[in-house]
């Protein structure tokens, strides 16, 4: 089906739905390097007219990628909750930008609304919200999840301690744990990506882990982001593995590039629900996407990359996750050129997840070959603070020398708790104050000396 | 009487952590915000890396070096035009502008085909390339004088991607590229050297058929323990007629450059 738009005397063909979406997508580096962007800003402009008066109900009947040779597109249609879709399916994608302004849309109606949507409506009335929007919108959206503490609450922001280390050694992870749990992060999780993916290194960290988090009392989980092949094994072999890692996509082909199927999810869904560690609760997934990855992967169908990445919180959601995080710029400037492309998607990325129903995080970052700086991620932080972002990364002074590149770091996150008012997950919250790391009070404040159990575990060294 | 004034900066009482990782820990912190040092170390390090990224690879200078010590060069230029057209079309980078190509072409062969091609491309460290590709076939091409290697002139591509290389080594005609390129620099190494070893290259190929070997610098993997592990990988990959993958396990196998630094003191006997 080919959609119209007539703007000052011209009138523009779109020749498919993905077509329609790809042109009205804001301008970034991964659609041209895709060929799929608008030829210019008018084009662009057109096509977001059209694509406004597209009913949603068109989405469920043509598909962006086939149904037929792609499983991705089956499980977003088999899924669909049709009587949830009910309340918006007789609007068009511009009346459903107008209804999620609304009042009608809240926090209840929008988790009732979230089975009823594709990513493919999300992505859609993504491509014609201005920045403000997505953070109204996203704002309103609230997903919690559970496993030893509670991620997600209203006026709640966690991290996730990244503890990296370019040779994955125990005590230079360790001292990068401490410094991370003395400014008080590290409640979303504490995860390592390992130097080195074979099971007997991954299974050091998971124990070594598991140790720290049982012998400090500490309310959050663990993870080793290694492929879910490997996790599976360590499971098998009686590994005190909490969270199961893995990098998804948003089509079959890329997730096979990434040597994964819906199946193999499942079993590590499986494998993971089987141990039973959470306290709170048993979210129990770990999952990282990030718009490119598709293109990458050469497995994109010609779809734009940032509804390709709302599809992949379709394959999220099926499996109940803990967190879900878009590495935004990490993929580098053939994907998103700049700071501006950086911080859009990200905001994107957090919209459409959470509309979707997924615990939404990011990785607010940049590689050296963008053209973003600290200013750009302290703008994006700032933005994704006020939309109720679910957690970010923290991390040493932002510089994360094993995978070179820089995310938040430790005294960001802070920075958004103070300005903000936000607080970590209510457990981790508790054990911050009986430690004695933050001090009582109204106000965020650290104290100045080391607990006692931490004093203890340093007093030996030189 | 008054108290001792209380200073703005707070350390943090974990400092001695710092010798067991390069990460940056223990910052201090001014309230809870990074305090001005560290912030501006940061900046520095940060525009250090920009400047690795966009700096124009010396080319003059690098090809005097190398005529210097006695090798051909051939100068040439990828389908980038320029650094923002790199870095934005991964694709360009990967291929030779026509110039280049019609000068590979026009070429003189020898009579039996090189063995080996070195490709030097700036890649997104000229930086990188500067410090340490003549410093590093310093050592390594005396390393393969022993075992009969016919070399081929030295070619350095502008605006290079690793697979440039293997169009290089096709039209040349050579069994094997090996090419020596400016990694994505980090925050605290703007100028890592990277080396790829193809056998049979040919345009197309992709990083399943190639070797890797990283983080070639002073501060990081020596120029005496990549020419080594080249050289293995090299006598290998011509003895066995593969490389890639299916010579990547027992290149790992090569002792390990992995330190431990014995028990971990957050679980130590209380």
């Amino acid at each position: 089906m080919s959609y119209l738009q007539t703007v000052g005397g011209h009138r523009y063909v779109f020749e498919t739905l993905k077509v329609l979406m790809a042109k009205a997508t804001p301008a970034r580096s991964g659609d041209y390097l895709a060929g799929v962007a608008a030829g210019d800003d008018e084009e662009r402009v057109a096509a977001q007219m059209a694509l406004a008066d597209v009913p949603l109900p068109v989405f469920l009947s043509e598909h962006v990628v086939p149904y037929e040779t792609d499983e991705v597109t089956r499980l977003i249609i088999d899924d669909h909750d049709a009587k949830a879709f009910s309340v918006v399916s007789h609007l068009t994608v511009g009346g459903f930008r107008d209804w999620l302004l609304s009042d009608a849309a809240t926090e209840t109606s929008l988790a009732a609304l979230a089975p009823g949507l594709t990513p493919e409506m999300v992505a859609a009335v993504s491509k014609i919200c201005r920045v403000q929007d997505l953070v109204l919108i996203s704002q309103k959206c609230r997903v919690v999840t559970k496993f030893r503490n509670t991620i997600g609450l209203k006026g709640r922001l966690s991290t996730r301690l990244q503890p990296n280390h370019p040779t994955d050694d125990p005590t230079g992870i360790a001292a990068s744990i401490v410094d991370g749990l003395m400014y008080g992060n590290g409640d979303a999780v504490i995860g390592i990506n390992p130097a080195t993916d074979s099971i007997a290194a991954v299974t050091t960290l998971i124990e070594m882990l598991h140790e720290v988090i049982t012998r400090y009392n500490i309310p959050t989980q663990s993870c080793v982001l290694t492929h879910v092949t490997t996790s599976i094994e360590a499971i098998n072999r009686r590994a005190p593995l909490d969270l199961v890692f893995q990098s998804i996509a948003g089509t079959q082909a890329a997730n096979s590039s990434f040597g994964i199927n819906l199946a193999l999810l499942k079993e590590g869904y499986d494998a993971a629900q089987s141990l039973q560690r959470g306290t709170v609760g048993n979210n129990a997934m770990y999952f990282e996407t990030g718009q490119g990855s598709a293109l990458s992967a050469n497995a994109h169908h010609d779809v734009d990359q940032q509804t390709l990445e709302a599809r992949a919180y379709a394959v999220a959601r099926k499996f109940r996750p803990l967190l879900v995080n878009t590495v935004v710029g990490f993929i580098g400037p053939e994907y998103l050129y700049d700071g501006k492309q950086i911080i859009r998607a990200g905001l994107e990325d957090h919209f459409c997840g959470k509309l979707l129903g997924v615990p939404m995080g990011c990785d607010i970052c940049y590689t050296n070959h963008a053209e973003a700086d600290q200013n750009d991620m302290d703008t994006l932080l700032t933005l994704l603070g006020v939309s109720g972002i679910t957690f970010i990364m923290g991390i040493p002074g932002s510089d994360d020398i094993m995978l070179n590149y820089q995310t938040t770091s430790f005294h960001d996150a802070l920075y958004a708790r103070k300005v903000l008012g936000l607080k970590p997950a209510p457990e981790f919250e508790a054990w911050l104050h009986q430690a004695g790391i933050f001090e009582d009070g109204a106000d965020l404040k650290l104290a100045d000396t080391l607990p006692k159990p931490f004093q203890r575990a340093l007093a030996h060294l030189h | 009487m008054s108290d001792a004034p209380k200073t703005i900066v707070v350390t943090n009482p974990w400092s001695k952590l710092r010798q067991y990782t390069p990460a940056r820990i223990a910052l201090g912190r001014s309230g809870t915000s990074l305090p001005t040092t560290p912030h501006l170390e940061f900046q520095l390090a940060h525009a250090r890396a920009r400047n690795a990224v966009h700096h124009e690879i010396n080319v003059e200078a690098l090809e005097a070096a190398l005529q210097k010590r006695g090798h051909a060069t051939l100068v040439l230029h990828s389908a980038a035009g320029n650094r923002p057209v790199y870095l934005q079309r991964p694709d360009k980078g990967r291929k030779l502008d026509d110039a280049s190509r019609e000068a590979l072409v026009a070429a003189p062969k020898p009579a039996v085909p090189y063995d080996v091609v070195f490709v030097i491309g700036d890649g997104l460290s000229s930086f990188a390339i500067e410090e340490n590709a003549a410093a590093f076939l310093d050592v390594m091409v005396p390393a393969l004088g022993a075992s009969h290697w016919n070399i081929a002139p030295l070619v350095l591509v502008k605006e290079a991607r690793v697979a440039v290389g293997d169009e290089v080594g096709e039209l040349l005609g050579a069994k094997m590229v090996v090419v020596l390129i400016g990694e994505r620099p980090g925050l605290s190494s703007p100028d890592s050297m990277g080396i790829y070893m193809t056998l049979n290259p040919r345009a197309g190929l992709t990083d399943e058929s190639r070797n890797c070997i990283s983080n070639v610098r002073r501060e990081g993997l020596s120029y005496e323990g990549a020419a080594h592990k080249l050289l293995y990988l090299m006598t290998e990959a011509r003895r066995r007629g593969l490389s890639g993958v299916q010579l990547k396990d027992e290149a790992e196998a090569l002792p390990s450059t992995l330190t431990t630094s014995g028990e971990n003191f957050l679980l130590g006997n209380e």
